[in-house]
């Protein structure tokens, strides 16, 4: 079906051809899209047991120095000085207008050592970005070439421990080294507890063998992983946040603190307080259809007059929701929850109503 | 007697006086994977070969399923309101899509049996 000819290979390859995958192309990468279970079944293990992941396509950079904290405060609008060892954050590479050029995890591994982890969409441009943050810095980027596992639901914990990596101590956002080479952090993009493991090459097949050798772990495809966090009300960058979008019109405002939202001097630190002195002239939203027939990214919205009402940028079907669930951008005066729009689906206009995000409860281990 | 054809969009026909009964096959639903929502026509919905006549829906993406000739819809397998998984289930069978008085019997010359489209999807 797609021409995988030119995209880069997960090393872990054979494994997911094994195991019965359906490859498809996502930002360069050739990724198992579904695997025999199917999306549908795929999406709900993962809510009620454990989904195995490869997110090999995602990119690891290590800064270290004694300068890297003042290098990320410059490239983000975080404060990585005021995170305690082990704590990670959710934020951005803003450009100067304060669009969102990608978002990413930080994590504090050290006095002098961080861990950013970014989309693969924009690997490189991030690498090039960072590289010309840090060079007016005292430290070293180090983009890393690992195998990125991601384990999600109820049931990761266990099966990690079964597989030898004790990691039950560990709390929602925060990450740490268990071993030489590796990284991981009680995370994810599914809005359930669980966790990412970026580990050698060299060991990773075993240790994915280790794992789906537990009855309650499947892989899952990138289809029921798009799914799962639509469901949670997570952005996905290059669709519902762009170099177009500010986090105040995506409502992401609650990653930057307040103090450096005053004083930060992160690129597009004042684009974003001219943002925020503004207000938002639009909302990101969850938008839940009347009826079965899904919305899909990219359909237009209009107010009961028939008036433009923003559009669509994330639309599916959410198994656990039962029901069509979507995201996307309308007028400020129009974004509260209950307000009836009409999307526009091949010529015909569905109702579709604002709905509070997520549309199924998170259920990270806060600790 | 029935004779079933099958169409390189991969559909089926079954015809049978003049009435085509429409769906996609069994490699085609594999390769949606799970149904959500079928978008079906009106009844009294006439079709030039080639109009998208259903639109079926993935949880990730939609297809439309093309009229395979000419015709008149006259019925339509309102089952899949309520329950889009039987073209899963059963695309050859209770996952029908729709019946069609066909126009122009000739249209169906050119199109495989069974044993061509196996030959086809390999």
């Amino acid at each position: 079906m797609t021409d995988t000819g030119e995209l880069f290979q997960l090393p872990l390859k054979d494994l997911h051809e094994a195991a019965g995958a359906r490859f498809g192309g996502f930002a360069g990468w050739s990724m198992p899209i579904t695997y025999p279970l199917g999306v549908l079944k795929e999406h709900l293990h993962t809510r009620e047991k454990a989904g195995l992941f490869d997110i090999s396509h995602m990119k690891l950079f290590l800064v270290t120095g004694s300068q890297a904290a003042a290098a990320l405060a410059r490239a983000c609008p975080l404060d990585p000085a005021a995170l305690n060892e082990g704590q990670s954050k959710y934020t951005f590479f803003l450009n100067d207008e304060a669009g969102i050029l990608d978002d990413l995890i930080v994590t504090r591994l050290g006095a002098e050592r961080f861990m950013v982890v970014a989309n693969a969409g924009n690997a490189a441009a991030d690498e090039k970005h960072l590289k010309q943050v840090a060079a007016s810095f005292d430290c070293t980027v180090e983009p890393l070439e690992r195998v990125f596992l991601a384990l999600q639901g109820p049931a990761a914990e266990g099966a990690l421990s079964k597989a030898g990596l004790d990691l039950s101590a560990l709390t929602f956002m925060h990450g740490l080294e268990p071993r030489e080479g590796w990284f991981a952090s009680r995370s994810g993009y599914t809005g359930e507890d669980g966790f990412e493991i970026a580990l050698p090459w060299a060991e990773a097949k075993a240790f994915a063998e280790a794992l789906l050798a537990d009855e309650n772990v499947e892989w899952i495809g990138l289809a029921a992983r798009d799914s799962l966090r639509l469901e949670a009300g997570l952005c996905l960058h290059g669709q519902d946040i762009t170099s177009e979008t500010t986090p105040v019109d995506a409502g992401l405002m609650w990653a930057i603190a307040k103090p450096l939202r005053e004083n930060g001097s992160f690129i597009g630190a004042d684009a974003l307080r001219a943002a925020l002195a503004a207000g938002p002239r639009r909302k990101r939203v969850g938008l839940k259809p009347e009826g079965r027939q899904p919305v899909r990214a990219g359909a237009d919205l209009f107010d009961g007059d028939g008036n433009p009402a923003g559009s669509v940028t994330s639309g599916g079907f959410g198994p656990s929701a039962g029901f069509p669930v979507a995201m996307g951008y309308v007028p400020a005066a129009l974004a509260a929850p209950g307000s009836r729009l009409f999307a526009e689906v091949r010529g015909n206009r569905v109702p579709i109503e604002i709905h509070p995000l997520p549309f199924t409860q998170h259920r990270y281990r806060k600790g | 007697m029935a004779t079933t054809y099958f169409t390189e969009d991969h559909e089926w026909l079954r015809v049978e006086g003049g009435v085509a009964t429409v769906g996609i096959t069994d490699y085609a639903q594999e390769q949606l994977g799970d149904l959500v929502f079928v978008e079906l026509p009106e009844v009294g919905k006439a079709l030039s070969k080639g109009d998208a006549a259903v639109v079926v829906e993935s949880v990730k993406a939609a297809s439309d399923v093309y009229a395979p000739a000419d015709g008149e819809i006259t019925e339509v397998n309102d089952k899949l309101s309520s329950d889009p998984a039987l073209v899963n289930s059963s695309a050859a069978g209770d996952g029908w899509l729709w019946k069609m008085k066909l126009a122009d019997e000739s249209q169906l010359e050119g199109l495989m049996d069974e044993a061509g489209y196996k030959a086809m999807i390999g």
